[in-house]
């Protein structure tokens, strides 16, 4: 068991996501403790790979600078190494499969266990092919995030009963991105979760401005941004701890409205 | 372990959105795959639209020119749209229809895929788009209007490479935004399960064929069967009904490009290791920290980083080989076939005469050997000039 849970301990959560070494690792750094600062309740970082399949444009673009930078999976655990001095908030790591078979999935871990990685998000590992990495996971205490997604449905139970750390529910359909209009019924696939396991649920994908941080954040535990926060990352580059900072604020302001 | 596996190779390695569109498809595939009535739709198809069975062709003057084995041409360039692929198009596209779908989306390499799917869309009143590297779309010129021409919609894609590898991942991207409409058309033995087998049960007409064909014409199999293999469609259907038959070698031709000691090649078995990615568990090139290899081959078939995981196994097992072939070697086969037997093969099907060559050679002239020329090269001629320093406007 990790430290997800607490996230999720302050009323509603809300979950920026980064990808490491975007335009600097030396920005993802300062950002992440500032995000902190800001109201973030855990952050997740992207380790980048080449062909990010589940991502649009943007985080896609992030991927590419960033491994042309020459950010390697090391890097990162250095960085995370770093951050751990002062960040007390639960991180955990958002990759593709390759990025940790290629590393050694058991390495991998142990290496998350040592720095205080909490969890990883795998969106090319469904339920049916978690045995790759689960025995691993638990080994060395580092959640393996489950995902549900507006076409689960009847698969949702199955999912929820042996997820751990927190759930992520896909609001829509489609790559990650902003979207003017989420329409899926998320508060009908947190019920189906909530009935066979009681474990917080956040839901991410297409989140960008502080309405739909708050309409999203009634209907789960938590409210997941990733490419709004890349493209301030992008417009900004090394200047853009401030403006994520106030954003962070106001998007951890609107989810908490519900509380 | 789960299900479609290939030794340790394969499995569903794919977002949670798409789960239960794979699930749907493999529901279908079963209940469909023995049905005769959806048999006989295929056949029908194969025979009547796509022009089936392809010829098994004596190359006479190409067996005596090496002196070695008896070489026999497996046809395929000679289907409607000049290559294999429309095998396989034709089953999904039946199976796809059956199942309610009523638009299809595809990746396409050289374009030969993006062509076949395209030419059964129109045939049977299906919408279509077909996704293709930006780079692929200036080398393949031609086979881009060829798909307009027949009523598809071609989106180029710039991300990454911009090749086959970067077309298949916005397919993937996008029936992620569109299922419950659209039918995925993955054009090889590739990516999660079921596809790898649904593609070969559809390709493995090929070897179903060279074995009768073969009897007829000499009463007893083939030595050698030699094909191309990028994620290896075309191979697949020309080794299935032959992996039983021991005697048999199998041999994948890779695209080398420049060579396997540089890093402009796209021979995935010779320099790649295993890896996970586009659903499957496979040998993919990638670097040391998995990233992906940015890979290249003269031929925009062949220019994939992975491959399938039925291949793959075959490799484990020591059942198929595999060996490397250069764009040079690609290109004076592409030139021998024109001019000792009048046939122009595909670059791809090319990498597959240019070891045939070798090979031929250290076999007896008693021994029997089978190449699967996959696709025509009419698509090529352009590249091939350029290659040579001659620019050609057409």
């Amino acid at each position: 068991m990790s430290n997800i849970k607490k996230a999720f301990d302050h009323g509603k959560a809300f979950i920026p996501f980064i990808t490491c070494g975007d335009p600097t690792l030396d920005l993802t750094k300062k950002a992440v403790i500032e995000m902190e600062k800001a109201g973030a309740d855990l952050i997740e970082l992207g380790i980048p790979f080449s062909d990010p399949t589940a991502e649009g444009p943007v985080i896609q673009e992030a991927n590419i600078r960033a491994l042309k930078n020459k950010v390697t999976t090391d890097h990162v655990f250095d960085m995370v190494r770093e951050l751990r001095q002062t960040v007390k908030i639960p991180l955990v790591f958002m990759t593709y499969a390759n990025v940790i078979f290629s590393y050694g999935a058991e390495r991998f871990m142990k290496t998350c266990q040592e720095i205080g990685i909490d969890g990883v998000i795998l969106p090319d590992i469904p339920f049916e092919e978690k045995e790759e990495f689960d025995g691993v996971c638990k080994q060395y205490g580092v959640d393996l995030v489950s995902m549900i997604a507006p076409t689960s449905e009847e698969r949702i139970g199955m999912i929820a009963k042996e997820a751990n750390g927190f759930v992520y529910c896909v609001s829509s359909l489609g790559v990650t991105g902003v979207r003017s209009n989420i329409t899926t019924d998320i508060g009908a696939m947190v019920k189906k979760v909530k009935e066979v396991n009681d474990i917080p649920c956040a839901v991410g994908f297409g989140i960008s401005t502080p309405e739909q941080a708050e309409k999203m954040g009634a209907q789960a535990d938590g409210v997941i941004v990733g490419s709004a926060i890349v493209k301030i990352c992008a417009q900004y580059g090394e200047e853009a701890v401030p403006h994520l900072s106030k954003y962070v604020k106001e998007m951890k302001e609107a989810v908490s409205k519900n509380n | 372990m789960s299900k479609g596996r290939f030794g340790i190779h394969g499995g569903q390695y794919i977002p949670e959105t798409l789960m239960n569109a794979m699930l749907e498809l493999e529901e279908a595939y079963n209940k469909y795959k023995n049905d005769p009535d959806f048999i006989r739709e295929v056949e029908t198809m194969f025979n009547e639209y796509a022009g089936r069975p392809s010829r098994l062709y004596y190359a006479e003057r190409m067996t005596k020119d090496l002196g070695g084995a008896k070489i026999y041409l497996k046809r395929e360039d000679l289907n409607h749209t000049g290559a294999h692929k429309i095998n396989n198009v034709i089953g999904q596209m039946v199976l796809a229809k059956r199942m309610g779908k009523t638009r299809v989306i595809a990746e396409t390499g050289a374009g030969q895929h993006g062509v076949a799917t395209a030419t059964v869309a129109a045939m049977m009143g299906m919408e279509c788009e077909i996704f293709m590297g930006k780079e692929d779309c200036e080398r393949q010129a031609l086979n881009v209007y060829r798909m307009r021409l027949l009523g598809a919609k071609v989106h180029p894609v710039e991300e990454g490479t911009a090749t086959l590898k970067d077309a298949v991942s916005e397919t993937f991207r996008e029936w992620t935004s569109r299922i419950a409409d659209t039918h995925y058309v993955l054009g090889s033995v590739m990516g999660p399960a079921p596809f790898p087998e649904i593609v070969r049960d559809f390709q493995a007409v090929i070897s179903r064929e060279i074995k009768e064909q073969m009897m007829e014409k000499e009463g007893r199999l083939p030595d050698a069967v030699v094909a191309c293999v990028g994620g290896g469609s075309n191979a697949i259907g020309a080794f299935y009904h032959f992996i039983e038959d021991k005697s048999v070698r199998l041999i994948g031709c890779e695209a080398a490009g420049r060579g396997i000691d540089t890093y402009e090649t796209a021979a995935t078995l010779n320099t790649g290791k295993l890896g996970i990615f586009h659903g499957m568990k496979s040998y993919f090139c990638q670097d040391e920290y998995g990233q992906i290899a940015p890979v290249y081959s003269i031929s925009a078939g062949l220019d994939y980083p992975g491959i399938g995981p039925e291949h793959a196994y075959l490799h484990d097992i020591g059942r198929a080989e595999y060996v490397a072939v250069t764009d040079d070697e690609a290109v004076e086969a592409f030139e021998y076939l024109s001019r000792i037997e009048g046939i122009i093969p595909a670059i791809e099907s090319a990498h597959a005469v240019a070891h045939a060559m070798k090979l031929a050679k250290t076999m007896s002239k008693d021994e029997i050997m089978v190449i699967n020329i996959s696709g025509r090269g009419d698509k090529d001629c352009a590249a091939i000039a350029r290659y040579r320093g001659e620019d050609l406007y057409e």
